[in-house]
């Protein structure tokens, strides 16, 4: 990945020289045919990403419905077309068309500018998930960096949410969500280290090939299995979802920050949520599941000359890279709906949490537990290194140490903890 | 050409920033405005909207920012860590041990001094 045009600070004479920036002018011309087709493959992934977007939430927000329902035994929505299925679309329609109300005491401009924070990020991830070996927007060599600095963007739109409102309930609801978004932030990145630390790598796509061999490397269930834990946890408290969904306590502050949204803007909240469900399953599918690879290992299309024997039964070699490419859309897209799907069970299922609850969770529970995680994998991946170089020699020293974090260090901490809240609970009654 | 990387990822944040703004633009022209005085009213649960919605807030919510910070400036510093591991070897394992460890130390602090109490 080099660049065209090398860069150079251009020092005080040349900044103050007019013919200086003429010359830059000229020569950032002569780089035009280099930037219109960057901009046209940005305008085209743009399209795809739209329109993933919204098909996804679409499809996510009529799931829920449906799941929700069977939870409770009810049949859900099912009068808006062949049972219920464009129920979400028309809601839509119905949203794009309902009045925009804006009371006079907001500050209209942040008011409208707050939900496009909360969107524009949560779209742009769509582009870093690779969800085949070529459908993959752009394969940046730090994608994971990248898409973690985005997704803490859209806390700022959450704050400007309840202080534009001028609304008490949006203004606790988007002061406890963005607490609780910062404060999830970190185990959440804590707990993808570890991955990052076995790749040697912050591209997605790297990852992913790196776990290819089946269902035995994946890291989520060999290597870093509590990684995994902790990083759903902290994913799905990250999009606001139960058991984590105090900003929208729908008991104690009527909608949280969206309380005096409606209509489109309103939309592009719900719209923005669902997204990010969707974004960060699908991340939870590529850093622990083996992501667009199937649980047998790499494709059955190129494993078995599956792909193969269909070329040479239509005889069309074209059609090769469709079908690989079809099979693995296929296992990221199943693989991410598993998760999904396991979301929404557990809306059905957890009751909420109380704030002080959530905080001391993620605080005193998530964040020691990460470190002591990142501890534990440090050893085991220079158990690895020194293994691989010189045998058995000054090996074991680092499994030993490893072992001796994860038992004696989580075991002793969940111990820990169990004592306290025993003692909070004691208390309590007491009292 | 390199067409894949972070320019067409800045065209894509471009047009992903302008999307929401397409949407209320269109929602603008197609919907109806039936305006009333009940409408325009803050909303409070059906209660006469009672003193100023910007209130001062609680001080825990700039602790936990604080503490945030810190955390999320040590993730940063721990990626090139990871990914540069296997150049650098047990110095970098050595070394990250004591770093963590004494941001660790200031969450034990901060839980000691009470500062992650939630009231």
């Amino acid at each position: 990945m080099n660049a065209t045009a090398s860069f150079e600070i251009p020092t005080l004479a040349q900044l103050l020289d007019p013919s200086f920036h003429l010359m830059k002018a000229i020569e950032l011309w002569h780089q035009l045919p280099d930037i219109v087709p960057i901009f046209l493959t940005g305008v085209v992934l743009f399209g795809m990403v739209a329109v993933m977007g919204q098909a996804a939430a679409v499809v996510m927000v009529l799931m829920e419905r449906k799941v929700l329902s069977w939870f409770t035994q009810r049949k859900g929505p099912n009068r808006v077309g062949p049972g219920g299925m464009f129920q979400t679309i028309a809601d839509g329609v119905k949203l794009l068309t309902k009045e925009d109300i804006m009371t006079p005491v907001m500050d209209k401009f942040l008011f409208t500018l707050a939900p496009a924070i909360f969107l524009f990020p949560v779209f742009a991830l769509y582009a870093i998930v690779p969800f085949s070996e070529s459908l993959i927007g752009v394969s940046l060599p730090l994608g994971l960096l990248v898409l973690f600095a985005l997704s803490s963007i859209s806390v700022i739109g959450l704050v400007l949410a309840g202080w534009a409102s001028n609304n008490k309930y949006s203004l606790l609801g988007g002061m406890r969500s963005a607490a609780q978004a910062i404060s999830y932030e970190v185990p959440l990145i804590l707990s993808v280290i570890g991955v990052v630390l076995f790749t040697g790598s912050g591209n997605l796509k790297t990852i992913i090939e790196a776990q290819s061999g089946g269902v035995l490397h994946w890291y989520g269930i060999m290597l870093t299995p509590l990684s995994f834990l902790l990083f759903y946890v902290a994913s799905i408290a990250e999009v606001n979802r139960v058991p984590f969904d105090l900003p929208e306590a729908e008991s104690e502050l009527v909608s949280g920050y969206n309380t005096e949204y409606s209509g489109m803007k309103f939309a592009t909240f719900f719209l923005a949520e669902y997204a990010g469900l969707f974004v960060l399953s699908a991340l939870t599918v590529a850093l622990f599941f083996g992501g667009y690879t199937s649980p047998f290992g790499g494709t059955f299309m190129q494993n078995y000359g599956v792909a193969d024997a269909i070329v040479q039964a239509v005889k069309l070699p074209a059609i090769k890279p469709l079908l690989v490419n079809g099979e693995q859309i296929f296992w990221m897209l199943s693989k991410t709906y598993i998760f999904i799907y396991i979301a929404m069970l557990l809306r059905g299922t957890l009751p909420r949490l109380k704030p002080d609850q959530l905080m001391g969770f993620c605080w005193k529970f998530l964040i020691p537990l990460s470190l002591i995680n990142l501890f534990m994998l440090g050893f085991a991946k220079q158990f690895s290194l020194s293994f691989l170089a010189d045998g058995f020699a000054g090996s074991w020293v680092y499994l030993a140490l490893a072992a001796l974090v994860g038992i004696g260090g989580v075991g002793g901490f969940c111990h820990f903890i169990d004592r306290q809240f025993k003692a909070q609970v004691a208390a309590r009654y007491h009292a | 050409m390199h067409l894949t990387g972070y320019p067409v990822f800045f065209v894509l944040l471009l047009f992903c920033g302008l999307f929401p703004f397409l949407l209320f633009a269109i929602s603008q022209l197609v919907q109806i405005k039936r305006p009333t005085a009940y409408k325009h009213e803050t909303y409070e649960s059906g209660m006469k909207p009672y003193g100023e919605a910007r209130i001062r807030f609680d001080v825990k919510f700039y602790l936990y920012a604080l503490l945030f910070i810190l955390f999320d400036i040590e993730t940063i510093f721990l990626f090139p860590w990871a990914v540069a591991y296997e150049k650098v070897g047990v110095f970098a394992l050595v070394e990250m041990l004591i770093f963590v460890g004494i941001l660790a130390l200031g969450i034990v602090y901060a839980w000691r001094k009470g500062a992650l109490r939630w009231q």
